[in-house]
């Protein structure tokens, strides 16, 4: 029965591609969400093979914080219009200026924790009623308890402790008006199948992913992006280093790995040899033990 | 790619779950899984070690990487199925690390529904509990094709063999009650790494395989039915475009089964026939399909058919049954009891029905194994054996057969809540 075999990455593939038909057959309203990183690339690679050769049926999202690598931009706005696929973008500086969320201060400022008001807002405005998201439960201790079909209550929390078991592959999307679903379709990939996968499919990539030249410098051990918005403490030099990133988004708290990894083929061994886990390098997760457990109940991504 | 990597591309996926009481050692077994086979990372390390020095451990506590959310870190109990993930240069393993409590019966069910293998655990100290009879029971329950029993923690023992040997007799003793295909027993220290990863240096009596070096080659493949084709319609595809005016693709899942082109397949429950034109993956056409790949197939023929119907292989064994009537095992999820001729939503396969509980046949004591024919009060972490009647009719066979188009889900219509796992008789 060995002829009837498939490797890793096309059983993930076809799991993946599995779940997201089921969000566009069980409701009404759905939205991929987008933030130009890899996984979110590679979930939208997985949409496109999903309905092939019909476009995708439902738009995607970026809850677009402003401080954005120029590179992600570029390469969302160009795949976008490729695919003939419509992208809304949700800003927080709308949300700052509506006075729904106070910006932080100070140096260690981060819009971060902001997108979630940004995100439950888009989702209640446009009447969305499932979210996909690129999470991952290989990220981190609190991700790995999600549910592929992941219920939120009508202000978009997480309840940990009260989900809905998932057996087989028999996904249950039924839920009350006002309340909504965030689905993770690439729940079971790991950040190497990611790179294989993007390797195996020769998915193009922004720039960003691999070795180049950079402005950066060093907050708490990890590498920043010096770009116009982010605010230097005293003790802290510009240095230009061969660096690339492991994760995209919001610029100021995406750590950069220093690497010349300049092909997929050079990330693979990178990946492999790498000690440290791609969210190592967040700032976000650094601030306590639970960070992303208190961001998820609250409706973070 | 040379090397390393493109052999990386050609791994095999197994996911296993775990299982054992209280304190049996799950958590510090996954933990040494990943940790021996690297699959930790320095930060997580590092996290773990400040977190066990905060809360007085003097060796550094592994069951702390997958205790995940805070009141578990809190209380140091794993209280929801957390999912974990490795790879050798075998095979890539997805672990759901499922809570041993009683009342999370409803967690080692839903990680066991999609495993390839089961670990128990058993604590060397304690023998044969209540609690792994329940966990051999689901396991064989939910027909996982493979259980190893793991008896943990034989350093608290002397790693003497006369312990593993007794143990192994008493649960070989029960198993002629369960419906499991292969059964296996390892003698472990999860704590100190005898025979997880490494060969233990303590227990030369044992001459079998380490439990990694199962993990890494028990045979899966043939653990698909590759026998019955059967294609439930998830989606239908229709651009409508200028390129694609005409296409009609049926998006889905194959459950079970080959399908090839020209292969003449029938449509339930139409019943209407056709021959399959293209298997599509995208630009990529394929020559045959298989489970458990997702592909659109177009056929020959103009056929009204939606999500909910199935396509099926003429002339290809055993068709599915096809009927308003279901017997099945249930297990209850919900503290709202089962409503004897309560109605439900019936989830089976792409389909959904509205459904009546039309009988309750039996409650299994999953203690002793016994059915219990008067108390037919059917609660949370309970299992039955029930009869359903549906709205229409859903094309199944049995779980034993094909766990795909033989499992399902009732959705209490109140709160949309899942309250019951069902496997078709
Ligand atoms: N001596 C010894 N202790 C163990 C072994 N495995 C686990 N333990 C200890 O047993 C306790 C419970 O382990 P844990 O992994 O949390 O059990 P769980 O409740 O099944 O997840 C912890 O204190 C472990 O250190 C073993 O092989 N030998
Ligand atoms: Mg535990």
């Amino acid at each position: 029965m060995d002829q009837y075999r498939i490797n890793h990455l096309k059983e993930l593939e076809a799991e993946s591609i599995y779940v997201i038909r089921e969000v566009a057959a069980q409701f009404e309203n759905p939205v991929m969400l987008f933030s130009g990183g890899k996984d979110s690339i590679v979930m939208f690679h997985l949409a496109r093979k999903a309905f092939w050769p019909a476009k995708v049926p439902f738009p995607l999202m970026h809850i677009d914080t402003g401080h954005n690598f120029p590179e992600a931009l570029e390469y969302r706005d160009r795949l976008m219009e490729e695919t003939g696929t419509k992208c809304i973008v949700a800003l927080v500086q709308d949300s700052i200026d509506q006075g729904r969320v106070v910006e932080e201060r100070g140096v260690n400022a981060s819009r971060n924790k902001l997108q979630t008001t940004t995100l439950l807002d888009a989702i209640e405005g446009n009447k969305f009623d499932a979210a996909m998201g690129g999470g991952r439960r290989d990220e981190e201790k609190a991700r790995a308890k999600e549910r592929f079909f992941s219920h939120r209550d009508e202000f978009g929390q997480w309840d940990p402790k009260n989900q809905r078991p998932e057996l087989w592959n028999i996904f249950n999307g039924r839920k009350n008006m006002g309340e909504h679903f965030r689905v993770f379709p690439i729940s079971n990939w790991t950040e190497m199948d990611v790179w294989q996968y993007i390797y195996m499919e020769k998915i193009e990539l922004p720039s960003l992913y691999f070795t180049h030249k950079r402005e950066v410098f060093n907050r708490d051990g990890v590498w920043l992006a010096k770009l116009p918005f982010m605010q230097l403490k005293d003790n802290e030099v510009v240095e230009t280093k061969d660096v690339r990133c492991r994760t995209i988004g919001d610029v100021t708290c995406t750590g950069l790995t220093l690497s010349t990894a300049n092909s997929l083929e050079d990330i693979i061994h990178e990946v492999a040899s790498t000690r440290t886990t791609e969210r190592g390098g967040r700032a976000d997760d650094k601030r306590s033990e639970s960070a992303m457990e208190d961001r998820k109940r609250e409706g973070y991504f | 790619m040379s090397g390393k990597e493109s052999g990386y591309l050609d791994m095999e996926l197994l996911r296993f779950t775990t299982a054992g009481s209280v304190d049996d050692g799950k958590s510090t077994l996954i933990g040494r899984l990943l940790y021996d086979s690297k699959a930790i990372f320095e930060d997580q390390m590092e996290a773990i070690e400040r977190v066990s020095e905060r809360s007085g451990h003097e060796e550094v506590n592994l069951a702390l990487l997958t205790d995940g959310l805070r009141s578990e870190r809190e209380q140091g109990i794993t209280i929801d199925v957390a999912y974990r993930y490795f790879a050798t240069p075998k095979r890539k393993f997805i672990i759901a690390d499922t809570p041993g409590h009683i009342q999370y019966t409803r967690n080692m069910v839903t990680g066991a529904s999609t495993a390839n293998v089961a670990l128990i655990l058993v604590d060397a100290r304690h023998g044969v509990l209540e609690q792994t009879l329940r966990h051999a029971y689901i396991a064989s329950l939910l027909q996982i094709p493979h259980v190893i029993f793991c008896i943990n923690k034989m350093d608290l023992v002397d790693y003497k063999q006369e312990v593993f040997d007794k143990i192994k007799s008493d649960i070989d003793a029960v198993a002629s009650k369960l419906s499991v295909k292969d059964i296996r027993f390892v003698p472990i220290s999860a704590l100190k790494g005898d025979n997880v990863v490494e060969r233990s240096g303590s227990m030369d009596w044992y001459d079998g395989p380490t439990l990694m070096y199962l993990l890494e080659n028990i045979h899966i493949s043939s653990d698909v039915n590759h026998d019955d084709f059967r294609f439930p319609v998830q989606y239908v595809i229709r651009p409508q475009s200028a390129e694609w005016p005409d296409y009609r693709g049926y998006a889905g899942r194959i459950a079970s089964g080959v399908i090839k082109l020209g292969d003449e397949v029938s449509v339930l429950p139409s019943g209407f026939s056709s021959k399959v034109k293209t298997i599509d993956m995208m630009e990529e056409s394929l020559e045959e399909g298989f489970a458990p790949q997702s592909v659109s197939i177009t056929l020959e023929d103009d056929i009204d058919i939606s999500r909910g119907d199935m396509l099926v292989k003429k002339n290809n064994g055993a068709e599915p049954k096809n009927s308003q009537d279901i017997e099945a095992m249930v297990c209850w999820f919900n503290d709202r009891k089962l409503m004897p001729r309560g109605k439900y939503v019936i989830k089976h396969t792409s389909a959904d029905a509205r459904c009546m509980v039309t009988d309750i046949q039996y409650k299994m004591n999953i203690n002793t194994l016994e059915k219990n024919e008067e108390d037919k009060e059917v609660g949370m972490n309970d299992i039955a054996r029930i009869k359903i009647r549906s709205t229409k009719p859903l094309f199944f066979d049995s779980y034993s057969r094909n766990r795909i188009t033989g499992s399902l889900i009732l959705v209490d219509e109140a709160t949309n809540e899942t309250v019951a796992a069902g496997m078709i008789i």
